[in-house]
C-alpha cells in the first residue's frame, strides 16, 4: 500500500529562497536608505537649505560655477555635513560593537550602552580632560584631537575585559551576571562622570547631558578626524571576523574544532568593540540602544550570519542615527533634544520585546 | 594514526585520566565505553586537541598534536560534541556550511552540504531555523556539519578523523543505527573514527576496536568487542549483579 509522505522539502526551500533573496537585496537597499538619510540631514534643520541650494553648494565646492550663496555653503559644509558624517560614524560604530559584543557573549541582549562599556568610555574621556587637560601636559598637544578617542577607547577596553572576566567562568558566560554586573558598572561610571563634571570649571565639560544622553551637536571636522582611525580599524576588520564570529556562536570548543583560535578571536573582538564604542562616545557622548536595535532587526530579516550582519549593521546603524538626529533637531526646534532620548524611545521597547519573546536567553 | 601514550589529566585534585594509553588506527571504528565519570569525554578532548593532557603525549600522523595549528587540525579531523547551544537564528544549511568553510571548501562545492544533510536524513530541512528543530534533529544537523568538514575520508595529507562524543544520545534506534553506519562507512573508506558510546550492544556491534575506561584508566581493550562486553565486564566495571544481568540480557545469562 502506498502511503503519501508529506513533502517537507517544498516549505523548506521556499523559506530558504526568500532569505537568499533578502540577503541579496539588503546591502543595496541599506545603501540607498543611507543616501536618503544623508540628503535629508543636509537639508533639514533650524535654518532651511533647499535641495537645489545644497546641490549648488556641493557643485561650488567641486569648482563649478553654480552661484551658491555663502550662507548655504557655510551651513552645509561647516554645520550639516560634519554633523551628518559624525552621525554615520557613531551610528555604525555603535551598531557594529553591539553585533560583535552579542557574538562574544553569545547573547542578543549585549549592548555597549546597556552594560556599561559606553559609560566607562565617558568616564575615561571626562577624566582625561580634567587630569591631563587641566595639568596642561604636552601629551595633549601631541595627541590633539585623538586625546578623547584614545582615552575613551582605553575606558571601554577596561570595562569590557572586566565584564568578561566577571561573567565568564571556565568558558561559559553567564548572561545574568553580565547584564547585572554591566548595569552596576554603568551606574558607577556615570556617577563618577557626574561627580567630575559637576566639579569642573571647564565649560566644555560642564554639559553632563552630553555625556549622559549624547548629542551630535558638537561635530566638527577636527573631531571627526580624531575619531576616524578607530572607526576605520573596525570597518577594515569586518571581512576578517565574520566567519570566526559565526563559529564562536556555537561555543569556544566548536570554534576551535572548526579551525579558529578562540582566544585570539576573542581578543580581537574585545579590542575592536572597545575601539568603535570609545570613538563613538568621544564623538557624541553615551547613546544607548543603537547596538541592540540594529543587529536585532537585521537578524529578524537576514538571520544570524555575521558575514552579512556586520556590514549591514554598520549601514543601518549609520542610517538610524542620522534619522534620530534629524528628529532630535525637529521635535523641539529651534532647541535640540539629546539624541539618546530618541534612541531610548525606539530601543527600550525592542529590548523588552526580545526579553518577552526569548526568556530563555537569560538563563539565571 | 592517532595515539595517546600515558596521558593524565587532573582538575584540581581530581584525577580524570590516569596514565591512559590508547590508539585509533585509520580504517577502524574505535569505540570508548565506560560508566559515567570514567573519563571518556576527557580522553576524547585530549585526542582532539581541545584540552592538553597534564602529562603524556598525543601523536597525530606521527607528529605531536600541539604542533598542529587550529586551522591545520580543522582540515584533518572534525569533532561532534555532546551538545551545542546556539541562541541565534541560523538556518540548518548555514550551520552545516560552517563545516564547509572549516574544510576550506570553495562555495561551488556547496552540493556537499546537501549530500551531508541527505545522508543524516535531514535533506528537506535545509531552510528551517535550527532553533525550531527537536534535540535529535539538531544533533543530526551537527553530524552533517562535521561530515561536511572532512567529506573525503582520505586526502593527500593522509586519513582524516571523525571524533563523535555520544552521537546517539538523543536519537531513536533507527537514527542511532544510521549514525553508526555512516561512521562505519567513513572508516571503511580509509578514515579514522573515534566514538564515545553508552549503549553496550551498539558498541559491541559496531566497534572494530573497543576500549573500556573506568575511573580514568583503561581496564580492557581489544578487537573482539563481543568478547569484552560480557558479564564479567558488567559486574566489575558497571557494578551490575546477576539478577540485573539476567533481567536485562536473558540470552547472555543463559549462555553461561
Amino acid at each position: 500500500m502506498a502511503i503519501a509522505i508529506p513533502d517537507t522539502t517544498a516549505g523548506g526551500t521556499t523559506a530558504e529562497d526568500r532569505r537568499a533573496w533578502l540577503r541579496r537585496v539588503t546591502i543595496p537597499v541599506l545603501v540607498v536608505l543611507l543616501l536618503v538619510a544623508i540628503a535629508a540631514s543636509s537639508t533639514i534643520g533650524a535654518t532651511e537649505v533647499s535641495v537645489s541650494g545644497a546641490l549648488n553648494a556641493i557643485g561650488d565646492a567641486l569648482g563649478l560655477e553654480t552661484g551658491a550663496t555663502l550662507r548655504d555653503r557655510v551651513i552645509l559644509f561647516d554645520i550639516r555635513l560634519p554633523r551628518t558624517v559624525m552621525g554615520m560614524l557613531v551610528g555604525s560604530g555603535l551598531a557594529l560593537s553591539g553585533a560583535m559584543m552579542q557574538g562574544l557573549f553569545r547573547n542578543p541582549l549585549a549592548d555597549p550602552g546597556l552594560i556599561g562599556i559606553s559609560a566607562g568610555a565617558a568616564l575615561a574621556a571626562v577624566t582625561s580632560i580634567v587630569l591631563i587637560g587641566g595639568a596642561g601636559l604636552s601629551v595633549v598637544a601631541w595627541l590633539g584631537p585623538h586625546l578623547l578617542p584614545v582615552s575613551a577607547f582605553l575606558g571601554s577596553l577596561v570595562v569590557t575585559v572586566a565584564l568578561y572576566g566577571v561573567a565568564t567562568r571556565a568558558g561559559r558566560t553567564s548572561v545574568a551576571t553580565m547584564l547585572l554586573a554591566g548595569i552596576a558598572f554603568a551606574a558607577l561610571a556615570m556617577a563618577l562622570t557626574g561627580l567630575i563634571v559637576f566639579h569642573s570649571n571647564d565649560t566644555e565639560l560642564r554639559d553632563f547631558t552630553f555625556w549622559n544622553m549624547g548629542s551630535l551637536g558638537g561635530a566638527t571636522w577636527v573631531r571627526i578626524a580624531g575619531m576616524l582611525p578607530f572607526f576605520l580599524i573596525t570597518l577594515f576588520a569586518i571581512p576578517f571576523i565574520g566567519n570566526g564570529l559565526n563559529a564562536l556562536l556555537l561555543g569556544e570548543a566548536e570554534a576551535y574544532h572548526l579551525g579558529f583560535s578562540p582566544q585570539r578571536l576573542k581578543r580581537w573582538i574585545v579590542v575592536l568593540t572597545a575601539a568603535s564604542t570609545g570613538a563613538a562616545v568621544a564623538g557624541a557622548g553615551v547613546i544607548g540602544f543603537v547596538g541592540i536595535v540594529v543587529p536585532h532587526v537585521l537578524r529578524l530579516v537576514l538571520g544570524a550570519d555575521n558575514r552579512l550582519l556586520l556590514p549591514a549593521s554598520a549601514l543601518l546603524g549609520a542610517t538610524l542615527l542620522i534619522f534620530a538626529d534629524i528628529l532630535s533637531r525637529l521635535i523641539v526646534a529651534p532647541a535640540e533634544l539629546p539624541i539618546g532620548i530618541i534612541t531610548a524611545v525606539i530601543g527600550a521597547p525592542v529590548f523588552i520585546s526580545i526579553l518577552l519573546r526569548r526568556r530563555s536567553v537569560i538563563d539565571i | 594514526m592517532i595515539a595517546a601514550t600515558d596521558i593524565s589529566f587532573s582538575i584540581g585534585r581530581a584525577r580524570i585520566l590516569d596514565d591512559v594509553s590508547l590508539e585509533a588506527p585509520p580504517g577502524n571504528v574505535t569505540v570508548l565505553i565506560g560508566p559515567n565519570g570514567a573519563g571518556k569525554s576527557t580522553a576524547l578532548k585530549c585526542l582532539t586537541g581541545e584540552i592538553r593532557p597534564g602529562s603524556g603525549t598525543v601523536l597525530f600522523h606521527g607528529r605531536p598534536l600541539d604542533s598542529f595549528s587550529a586551522e591545520d587540525l580543522a582540515l584533518r579531523r572534525a569533532v561532534l560534541p555532546q551538545a551545542s547551544a546556539l541562541s541565534f537564528p541560523f538556518t540548518v544549511s548555514e550551520v552545516v556550511e560552517l563545516g564547509l568553510r572549516a574544510g576550506r571548501r570553495r562555495p561551488s562545492e556547496r552540493r556537499i552540504v546537501c549530500e551531508a544533510l541527505d545522508l543524516v536524513g535531514m535533506g528537506g530541512f535545509s531552510g528551517r531555523l535550527y532553533q525550531t528543530l527537536s534535540g535529535g534533529e539538531q544533533q543530526r544537523v551537527h553530524l552533517a556539519r562535521v561530515l561536511t568538514q572532512v567529506w573525503e575520508p582520505v586526502t593527500a595529507d593522509g586519513p582524516r578523523y571523525l571524533f563523535l562524543d555520544e552521537p546517539t544520545s538523543s536519537l531513536d534506534i533507527r537514527h542511532q543505527i544510521d549514525v553508526l553506519e555512516i561512521a562505519t562507512d567513513f572508516a571503511r573508506r580509509g578514515g579514522g573514527v573515534v566514538v564515545v558510546l553508552h549503549d553496550l550492544e551498539l558498541a559491541a556491534s559496531y566497534a572494530d576496536r573497543l576500549i573500556v575506561l573506568q575511573r580514568g584508566r583503561v581496564v580492557a581493550a581489544g578487537d573482539d568487542a563481543h568478547a569484552i562486553v560480557a558479564p564479567d565486564l558488567l559486574r566489575s566495571v558497571y557494578g551490575l549483579n546477576e539478577a540485573m544481568i539476567a533481567k536485562r540480557w536473558p540470552a547472555m545469562a543463559q549462555a553461561r
